[in-house]
């Protein structure tokens, strides 16, 4: 059961910022300012307006830690919050932590770098230039265990990284860990914050982020016709994934069910994919059938949508594939068109935007959809965010190395 | 419930490039241990990905993944297990990386401050991220089953097993699993430093003189089958079945350890729970030994706690340095080695034994059927894992 949820999203730090600026179909997308782009071949991104201290850190806390294990204490704060769980009557040797992120603390390792070798001129580094954190930076898995010792969660402990998969794959692993008994209460999400030269400059070594930088805040435009990329987000989002009969003695509002999780790896290309959505549509079949739910049961569809070519035909495919007649008749959206592509933190993003479309019964939508690609003829739900009830939705992803991810969320009743 | 037994090990190792010349080195007592600009660190000597890993996938990857999948190959002869024989999505692969494709991602970043954004290279989005080698190596042998990347520093190795098995119960019959590191990188050498746990004398678990320990590179690849799987397949080995596992963190301080060795006594007693066994049946432990003098003192004290007898103890991963989340891959992989012979290596390099434990001294002749495997990960991390010799009797009372 999902009965708690934190965000730290382009366009508003907290869960209700964000939802506004999905509901308004705005979009968080600019000229990066984090470092001067000039030179770069795609100039823009989803950027958070982030001040950690504001945001509840301590300052120790924003010393030792990269701004993707910032975000991901924020988010966890501001869901253990809503979820109005008390740590201190919980059992916290059965509170699990289980952390998505692509890239970790790539942008204070990059920092770091330029110092400890003297802007790139030394190969034999000079640690006495360096933070005395450079240890958690290396290992990512810092993020778990600042969210564990924040909050004194004893239970089984990790940080996912499965690429552009990881916030999906984080909150899957969570889920199991509840059906397996192992947890009665996981802090499942994910953090990454990857608006970084280096991060900026792989991406455009293979041309797979936008290049529209005269109209950055309409570049990305996942299944229009003119779409030339992602663009590069940052972000993360946590929800608190909580055991039935716990969440009911403490009489826990139940937001929605996490009714199946599934993943298939396509083993065919690093960045690659095939047109047919072969292996993102098995990954739905086996979500859904662990629901239990037909495929007309969709209510929603939210799409990794992340404008690129490839992807936007590829999972259109795998939704026709999977849920057969009803993929035209549901429909399907990417918040990526509003606030980027945070890599391994989008998929908890998108959970969340999934747990709040079945609480609003709003439907988020894609914006800056003028033209339908021909080879993308679903519903898109262009623009303009929907009212309607739903019951049941489904989010993918996709992520290189050829990950490919479903999850189910059901209204609770 | 379906059973996870391990069926083919690979070892990519500084006490050895294959699976019999590490058990061989381990058993000799060989140290491996050298000096790096000035730092102790356990190389993999004559490693070469030329001869073991695609000359297209070389230049795409970083060391690290060159070792994973030297590892995997020598992991799947062993088991004589083909993934391309099989059900594409009858394979999973599920490893754990602690700190990715360090020396690529050096040379990437370098390139781009000393030459400018154009130097990039396209690989570098695909090689230094952590899930590089998962997606490697499930395009390589064309496994399309769930996969997993597991990052949690030293217990990563462990955690990669618990997921595996985790991965077979639900339904996937052979999965992939353990783990390597490459962190003897100038850069990632420097980060490894500010943990304040690197000795400048050489890594003694459990030793007097303990003073911490010291890097190393290299690891293992398991190959964990579905118990009834390997039966039917005909696999012609089983080295041990993956009976308990249990993860706990300490959630204490983000640098310091607890004060006291509650949630690692945890990890222990539920991993032996969730194997049904009582630690009398236990044979023999192969300690974390992180060789700092407060955590040997913890783990020291929570093994006592657990056992309450002197139950004996190693930790060889003395000869070889600390291998990150290569580490429990390793010391899985030995404790399988030392199931199969009946001998127990002894703790590496040590010379003055510090603790109230049965340490082992020198390889001890000992028929054990179970043993227990610690694995702790910077910050808080406590993995165990229970190996358990496999008897076929015990699959037929399964149903």
């Amino acid at each position: 059961m999902v009965t708690g949820v934190g965000v730290v999203a382009p366009g508003g730090v907290t869960r209700a910022a964000f939802w506004d600026l999905l509901t308004a179909g705005r979009t968080a997308t600019r000229r990066i300012s984090f470092f001067d782009p000039a030179d770069f071949r795609s100039q823009i991104a989803a950027e958070c307006d982030f001040d950690p201290r504001a945001a509840g850190l301590t300052p120790q806390e924003i010393h030792r830690n990269d701004r993707f294990a910032q975000f991901t204490l924020v988010a966890a704060d501001e869901a253990l919050k809503e979820s109005g769980l008390d740590l201190g009557a919980t059992d916290r040797d059965n509170v699990a932590v289980s952390i998505g992120s692509a890239v970790g603390a790539t942008t204070r390792l990059e920092d770091e770098y330029v110092n400890v070798s003297d802007h790139g001129r030394n190969w034999h580094v000079d640690e006495r230039y360096g933070s005395r954190f450079l240890y958690q930076a290396l290992v990512p898995s810092s993020a778990a265990t600042e969210v564990a010792c924040r909050f004194g969660a004893h239970g089984p402990a990790a940080v996912i990284s499965t690429g552009c998969t990881s916030g999906l794959d984080a909150i899957g692993h969570g889920h199991q860990l509840i059906e397996d008994g192992e947890a009665d209460v996981v802090i499942a999400g994910a953090a990454d914050a990857p608006i970084s030269p280096i991060s900026m400059a792989c991406f455009d070594a293979i041309r797979a982020t936008s290049a529209r930088n005269d109209d950055p805040e309409h570049a990305s435009r996942p299944f229009d016709a003119t779409r030339d990329g992602f663009v590069m987000g940052e972000g993360a989002a946590v929800l608190i994934l909580e055991e039935l009969e716990h969440a009911r003695r403490r009489g826990a509002e139940i937001f929605c069910e996490v009714a199946g999780f599934a993943n298939r790896s396509n083993a065919f290309h690093m960045t690659g994919l095939r047109p047919d959505g072969l292996e993102m549509a098995e990954a739905i079949t086996d979500a859904l059938g662990q629901a239990r739910l037909d495929p007309t049961a969709v209510s929603y569809v939210n799409a990794h949508g992340s404008g690129t070519k490839q992807n936007d035909r590829h999972e259109t495919a795998a939704f026709k594939r999977s849920l057969g007649q009803h993929a035209y008749d549901v429909p399907v959206s990417s918040i990526k068109s509003m606030v980027g592509h945070s890599l391994g933190a989008i998929g908890a993003i998108e959970l969340a935007a999934c747990v709040l479309a079945i609480r609003y019964g709003v439907v988020p939508p894609t914006a800056n959809l003028e033209n339908k690609d021909p080879e993308c003829d679903l519903d898109y739900v262009p623009k303009n965010a929907r009212e309607q009830r739903v019951d049941v939705a489904l989010s993918v992803g996709s992520g290189f190395g050829g990950f490919q991810s479903a999850a189910v969320l059901r209204r609770w009743s | 419930m379906k059973r996870a037994v391990v069926t083919g090990i690979g070892v990519v190792a500084p006490s050895g490039l294959t699976t019999e010349d590490h058990w061989r080195s381990t058993l000799a007592g060989e140290r491996h241990v050298s000096e790096l600009d000035g730092r102790l660190v356990g190389q993999v000597p004559g490693f070469a990905a030329e001869g073991s890993v695609d000359p297209r996938l070389i230049i795409q990857t970083d060391r690290w993944t060159w070792m994973s999948l030297a590892a995997t190959r020598q992991a799947l002869d062993d088991a004589k297990y083909d993934p391309a024989a099989h059900d594409p999505y009858a394979t999973s692969v599920v490893l754990a990386s602690g700190s990715g494709g360090n020396e690529f991602g050096q040379r990437e970043i370098q390139a781009l401050w000393s030459k400018g954004r154009r130097a990039v290279t396209a690989y570098q989005s695909i090689a230094w991220f952590y899930a590089a080698s998962v997606g490697q190596t499930s395009i390589l042998h064309g496994t399309k089953g769930p996969n997993q990347v597991l990052v949690s520093e030293g217990a990563g190795g462990l955690d990669s097993l618990g997921a595996a098995r985790r991965v077979i119960r639900r339904g996937t019959p052979a999965v992939i699993a353990g783990g390597t590191e490459a962190p003897l990188s100038p850069y990632a050498l420097v980060c490894q430093s500010t943990s304040e746990r690197l000795s400048t004398t050489g890594y003694r678990p459990f030793d007097a003189d303990a003073d911490g320990h010291v890097p190393g590179e290299g690891g293992a690849v398991l190959i964990v089958e579905d118990a009834a799987a390997a039966a039917e397949r005909g696999a012609q080995q089983i080295y041990g079945e993956i009976a308990g596992y249990a993860a706990t963190h300490d959630a204490y301080h983000p640098e310091r350890p607890a004060p006291d060795c509650a949630q690692l006594v945890r990890a222990m007693r539920k991993a032996l729970a969730d194997a049904d066994v009582t630690p009398d049946d236990v044979g023999f432990v192969v300690a974390d030994g992180a060789a700092t003098p407060a955590l040997d003192a913890l783990e020291a004290q929570a093994i006592r706690e657990v056992f309450g007898r002197p139950v004996p103890v190693t930790a060889p991963q003395g000869y070889v340095g600390r291998l990150c989340s290569g580490g429990g891959a390793l010391t899985v992989a030995t404790a399988l080695l030392a199931l199969r012979d009946g001998i127990v290596p002894a703790v590496g390099n040590l010379a003055r034994p510090g603790h109230d434990l049965d340490l082992v001294r020198e390889p001890r002749q000992l028929a054990a059927d179970v043993v227990l495997v610690n694995a702790r990960g910077f910050g808080g991390f406590n993995s165990s894992i229970v190996l358990k010799r496999y008897r076929e009797e015990g699959l037929r009372d399964a149903g």
